[in-house]
């Protein structure tokens, strides 16, 4: 019987039936970072237990480094604290740490791929709900919390019952100007916050077929914003060429038959699905999110939306509620409005081709007076790629502050705040109330290029007008 | 490891309205700036209840009448976003037993139950009649039966589900899975060897 790829990998992983019905899954690779593992570690040593297989454990530090900052001790004890705890677990428990001073640190999402860790046909396991970003290569990757962590470093196997698949097609060439994070901010408005609760979200289509890997960890790794918990591509030429010749990635006549091996597990022609979804590419336009969850989006050129447009009585209350919080005028275009901030970077947009692609228009151009602009690269990796190819000199030449690699802005557990009510025009993925540091601060996702866009006019705009995108 | 066997529990209740509550709502990520959860709870819902200050907002959890509740009561797509464990550790740190919502998102769910808190999904309606009870008496007795899916209070019952996988767990006292996950170990072993990437 025809199968997807979802059911394969699960099929291939599955241990044993477990007594609540719910199956044990194998978990092939484990991620780790300092904020969801201390507790985990805490829970090993009380119960006694060692990590079970600590070659295929990988760590890196993330969330808390200072981007402005590189020696430590940071000013911040706590994440000193926090740093020094993760340093300890993994030498303890025999665990490889992408430590900052390997020059392969980075954003958990962004250093898995760059290193052929993440590979098709596997399962993947991290402390972090945006793991879904590496569904990107056909595996199958789970966001999970602590005590899963535990669970994972224990037994390398997790508790978990099985998940429907929803196959969404988009077809088609995206018109200039609109991107990746356009797709997924478009499926996210047309699928609901919550319409991927208990689904897998199998990405194809042409459009997909069509993307680089870093588009497809775009899309994969807010899968979770609209509820979905993975999401996935199959795997393609496009993800072997990327994972070809990488730190982690097999060599030699091993090449080949990984390979061969990865092909088996694409979702077979004449897969059942629970669901399919079909887009067409041509409707899609660069959007932008003007409420408290990264459901509420809107393209460029579409009002703010009132109360009165509600399509439902939920709906209403949650215009309403968003309208509070984000002090936007119901019935007024988006586009104009006011910026103070402009973020680029995270797991979603934090990856060398969108410094790139920025950077392509932001060269020559010049942030606007009072607004505060950075940069942070994803990586270690992606800032040296970025360094070489001179992007950093242009960013800062434009007025962007150029950081060390981190989460930063995104979540702010680090010193990158917003302050007050500030607006950030932000390439990351989550836009829910306080998320940016401040208890009101505003974020409106958008794409990297749309950052710009606003950074560089001061306000929220249509970055095909202000950098004449499409029409070189 | 020997687990509680939760098949139904009884308390008082508090109703916190509102859709698509998120685990930054529930527990604002500069507090997971910690090596352990001790003493998460404090922080629960901190920045919708207090003010930069430290004073209280107006929020039901700072509302006298619903001190000491333990069943917690919200709307659509309850914990969504973050995976972070601290969210539930908060909520039942701050005293919660359970939660009873419209629905939940994915992970926020199964962090639930892996530290034994039952997660009702109740339709809105139903949730209506128990804040209505709630607001009239606070002192109002919710009974929440996880085997029979099913909540009793001011004498009346609404239908409850829990997830059967759940359900079982709870009931049977083998919610947190590590011991049954650490059964399966020689069974693990199999199961990789049969992997490339694994075996290797």
């Amino acid at each position: 019987m025809p199968k997807s790829l979802f059911q394969k990998v699960w099929d291939a992983h599955a241990v044993r039936a477990l007594a609540n019905g719910q199956t044990q899954l194998l978990i092939g690779t484990h991620l780790i970072h300092e904020v969801t593992s201390p507790q985990a570690f805490g829970m090993m040593r009380d119960l006694g237990l060692k990590v079970l297989m600590p070659h295929r454990t990988f760590a890196t530090v993330d969330h808390i480094v200072p981007t402005d900052q590189f020696a430590e001790p940071y000013r911040d004890p706590l994440a000193q604290a926090m740093m020094d705890e993760l340093r300890k677990n993994c030498a303890q428990f025999g665990i490889t740490f992408f430590d900052r001073a390997t020059g392969k640190q980075g954003i958990v999402h962004i250093v898995g791929p760059e290193q052929g860790i993440t590979q098709p046909g596997t399962t993947i396991a991290c402390g972090d709900s945006h793991t879904s970003t590496h569904g990107a290569f056909g595996a199958i990757a789970f966001g999970i919390g602590t005590s899963q962590v535990r669970d994972v470093l224990a037994t390398q196997t997790m508790a978990l019952g099985q998940l429907k698949v929803r196959r969404i097609e988009v077809n088609g060439k995206l018109p200039p100007g609109v991107y990746a994070k356009d797709v997924i901010l478009h499926i996210i408005r047309q699928l609901g916050v919550n319409g991927g609760t208990g689904y897998a979200y199998e990405y194809a289509g042409s459009t997909f077929d069509g993307f680089t890997m870093e588009e497809r960890m775009t899309v994969c790794n807010m899968s979770i914003e609209g509820g979905a918990r993975v999401g996935y591509v199959n795997p393609d030429e496009t993800t072997f060429a990327y994972l070809k010749g990488r730190p982690y990635s097999p060599k030699g006549t091993a090449w080949d038959a990984a390979v061969a091996n990865w092909k088996s597990f694409a979702s077979d022609p004449g897969a059942k699905y629970d669901d399919v979804v079909k887009i067409n590419a041509a409707a899609i336009a660069p959007s932008v999110t003007w409420g408290i969850n990264p459901g509420q989006g809107i393209t460029i050129n579409e009002n703010v939306p009132s109360p009165e447009t509600a399509t439902s009585a939920d709906d209403k209350t949650g215009i309403i509620e968003a309208l509070a919080y984000m002090k936007l005028t119901p019935g007024a275009p988006i586009k104009g409005t006011k910026i103070n901030v402009a973020f680029l970077g995270s797991c979603t947009n934090g990856r060398t081709s969108d410094f790139q692609e920025v950077a392509k228009f932001l060269k020559g151009r010049r942030v606007a007076p009072g607004v505060k602009a950075i940069a942070v690269p994803g990586s270690q990796i992606v800032a040296l790629q970025c360094e070489k190819l001179g992007l950093d000199q242009i960013f800062r030449d434009a007025g962007f502050e150029w950081r060390e690699a981190g989460c930063s802005m995104c979540l702010a557990m680090n010193p990158d705040k917003l302050v007050g009510d500030q607006l950030c025009a932000s390439s990351s993925n989550r836009n829910f109330k306080g998320r940016q540091g401040s208890t009101t601060g505003r974020t409106l996702l958008m794409s990297p290029v749309m950052v710009a866009a606003a950074a560089v006019t001061g306000a929220v705009a249509d970055a095909r007008e202000v950098f004449g995108v499409g029409q070189n | 490891m020997s687990l509680a066997k939760i098949s139904s529990l009884t308390g008082r209740g508090v109703f916190v309205p509102g859709n698509d509550i998120d685990t930054d709502r529930i527990i604002p990520a500069r507090f997971m700036k910690c090596v352990t959860f001790d003493g998460l709870g404090e922080f629960l819902f901190y920045d919708v209840r207090k003010n930069a200050d430290g004073t209280d907002k107006p929020h039901p959890l700072n509302d006298p009448r619903f001190e000491g509740a333990t069943v917690l009561l919200s709307g659509a797509n309850f914990g969504c976003g973050s995976s972070r464990e601290h969210a539930p550790q908060a909520i039942q740190k701050h005293g919660f037993k359970a939660v009873v919502a419209e629905g939940f998102a994915e992970i926020f769910y199964g962090n639930c139950v892996t530290l034994g808190i039952p997660c009702f999904e109740a339709s809105r309606e139903a949730i209506a009649k128990i804040a209505a009870a709630l607001e009239k008496n606070p002192q109002t007795e919710l009974i929440l039966d996880v085997a029979k899916q099913e909540i009793r209070f001011a004498g009346q019952t609404v239908q409850a589900a829990v997830r059967p996988s759940a359900r079982d767990a709870l009931v049977n006292g083998r919610w947190d899975a590590i011991g049954e996950l650490l059964e399966g170990l020689p069974t693990v072993k199999t199961t990789a060897a049969k992997l490339p990437y694994l075996a290797a």
